[in-house]
């Protein structure tokens, strides 16, 4: 202890108090504080960086999750145009149908009625020609019937029998 | 790559060099051996008082730089005492102890590498356990340990300034900057923040980061062969703990004081045996601050100083070979004590700034 006292020597001791506090101040004004702000500010950029991008994330999360909403929301919007489009043109196919049947109807009867006619007129003159053969028959069959004297006399004769009967 | 190969032939040389000096110092030992053979010490005995100085001489303060002694590559420092008005000279009138420098008609020797007023034949008075009794003046001289100090300061102002400039234009340290940034964030998130706490670890960063640095800086430079050991100086672990006792005192809140005095969640008898004791702790916090700097640096140096002595005590190659590789293991254990010394100093420091300014919520 003794040799320790002795050995302690004010000079140095008055030296590394003073050369200590310059070199405290020094440093703390020019080195200290420059540096540990700009960790500071570097870390609180970092920080702020790592929350952005957090941001962004939960920002994407969003967008795709509205995204999702809305293309589901279309697909939903489509399945039901396509219903609609569905139930429009079993309208349309229905309703065609149905007019396609009038017509068809129609044209059948307009058919049926002109075939008839046609018949009308078919039988009229079929009916027309059997007359004039049946005349020109009967036109031949009385000349043949005709044609001689006692035949006629017959003829009479029966038919004034005739009016007798009656 | 250059700079890596620079800095493993610096390490290597730093780790080597205080071997080669040894050498030289043996050499000369050799000679003065020849000249004092005649005395009734053995050479063994005197050999081994010789190397015991040596070790002694390389550890204590001087007042001149000496880089290569037995080259005479050294310089003189200035010398400043007070003693009925300041008197300022170079050390090289002292002549290593040898001659009595005079300063305004004072006359000054060093004895023991202290400085002593004497009469102008330079007359020391021994009293019995031959301690000169003559008159210190009061010692201001800038000596080999505060020119260390200040360059050491300079170096670490400038290296830091330079460092901060990095950070003006932009956010990502450069160069130097990616060593020492994670030693200050080291500092800062191992050391301030769990001690004292993120509210108010702030106020403190700048002490916390200068006295780790400057105790790093100075332990690394004691472990050079130029025999700087500033940290293994009592005056100067006296002056870095005064520091810690006056911040932690002078930045307290009151709950520290009413720990102190009136420990809160004890019955009172023990309120009054506990207050000496804390008061007591006050004073040896940082008491235990200065000594075990004090004592790790120093008795690391004087360990492997006397490895190294060992190295020229046996004449066996074996020995010698064994003896080396212990040291340069050594060496790095000293490396990592350096380091490891200025953590413990700036994390107790950081704790018993923590205690002083809790909050103790908990009660």
């Amino acid at each position: 202890m003794e040799k320790l006292l002795n050995d302690f020597s004010v000079g140095l001791f008055f030296w590394q108090t003073l050369l200590f506090i310059v070199l405290l101040f020094l440093l703390r004004k020019f080195a200290w504080k420059p540096i540990l702000n700009a960790v500071n500010e570097r870390e609180d950029s970092i920080k702020e960086a790592l929350n952005a991008a957090e941001d962004a994330k939960r920002e994407m999360a969003k967008l795709k999750s509205s995204n999702e909403d809305l293309l589901n929301q279309a697909r939903a919007e489509r399945d039901e145009m396509l219903k609609e489009a569905r139930g429009i043109k079993d309208n349309i196919v229905a309703n065609a149908k149905t007019t396609a049947k009038v017509e068809a109807e129609k044209i059948v009867a307009a058919a049926r009625e002109s075939i008839q006619h046609e018949k009308m007129a078919a039988i009229t003159e079929l009916k027309n020609q059997v007359a004039v053969l049946s005349i020109e028959i009967a036109e031949k069959i009385l000349k043949n019937e005709l044609s001689s004297a006692d035949k006629q006399k017959t003829i009479i004769d029966n038919i004034v029998k005739d009016i007798h009967l009656n | 790559m250059r700079v890596k190969i620079l800095v493993k032939t610096l390490s290597l040389l730093l780790l080597i060099s205080p071997i080669v000096l040894f050498a030289q110092h043996e050499n000369e030992n050799k000679i003065d051996e020849k000249e004092i053979i005649s005395e009734e010490l053995s050479e063994e005995a005197t050999k081994s008082f010789e190397r015991k100085e040596y070790i002694n001489h390389h550890l204590k303060d001087a007042y001149d730089f000496t880089i290569w002694h037995e080259k005479g590559i050294e310089f003189p420092l200035p010398v400043i005492l007070w003693d009925n008005g300041l008197q300022v000279f170079s050390s090289s009138k002292f002549h290593h102890g040898e001659a009595v420098a005079i300063s305004n008609g004072n006359f000054y020797k060093l004895f023991h590498n202290k400085i002593y007023k004497t009469d102008e034949l330079g007359t020391i008075n021994l009293d019995e356990h031959q301690h000169a009794t003559n008159t210190k003046p009061l010692d201001f001289s800038i000596t080999k340990n505060v020119f260390t100090i200040l360059l050491i300061s300079i170096f670490i102002f400038f290296l830091f300034m330079r460092f901060a400039k990095t950070y003006q234009n932009n956010l990502v340290p450069k160069k130097g900057g990616k060593f020492f940034e994670p030693l200050i964030l080291f500092v800062r998130d191992e050391i301030a923040i769990p001690n004292i706490g993120k509210k108010h670890y702030k106020k403190y960063m700048s002490y916390l980061l200068t006295i780790f640095f400057f105790i790093w800086f100075l332990n690394l430079a004691g472990m050079t062969p130029l025999g700087i050991g500033v940290t293994n100086n009592i005056a100067v672990t006296f002056a870095l703990a005064m520091f810690t006792f006056f911040i932690t005192q002078f930045t307290s809140n009151k709950n520290y004081w009413k720990h102190i005095f009136w420990m809160p969640g004890v019955p009172v008898p023990m309120k009054f045996i506990l207050a000496p004791i804390e008061l007591l702790g006050v004073f040896i916090k940082p008491f235990a601050l200065m000594i075990r700097l004090y004592a790790n640096m120093t008795a690391g140096h004087i360990v492997l100083m006397s490895l190294i002595g060992l190295l020229y005590v046996f004449t066996n190659w074996f020995a010698k070979g064994a003896f080396l590789g212990l040291t340069l293991f050594l060496s790095i254990i000293e490396l990592l004590v350096a380091f490891l010394q200025a953590y413990i100093f700036t994390m107790l420091t950081a704790l018993y700034f923590g205690g002083a300014v809790a909050e103790h919520d908990e009660h």
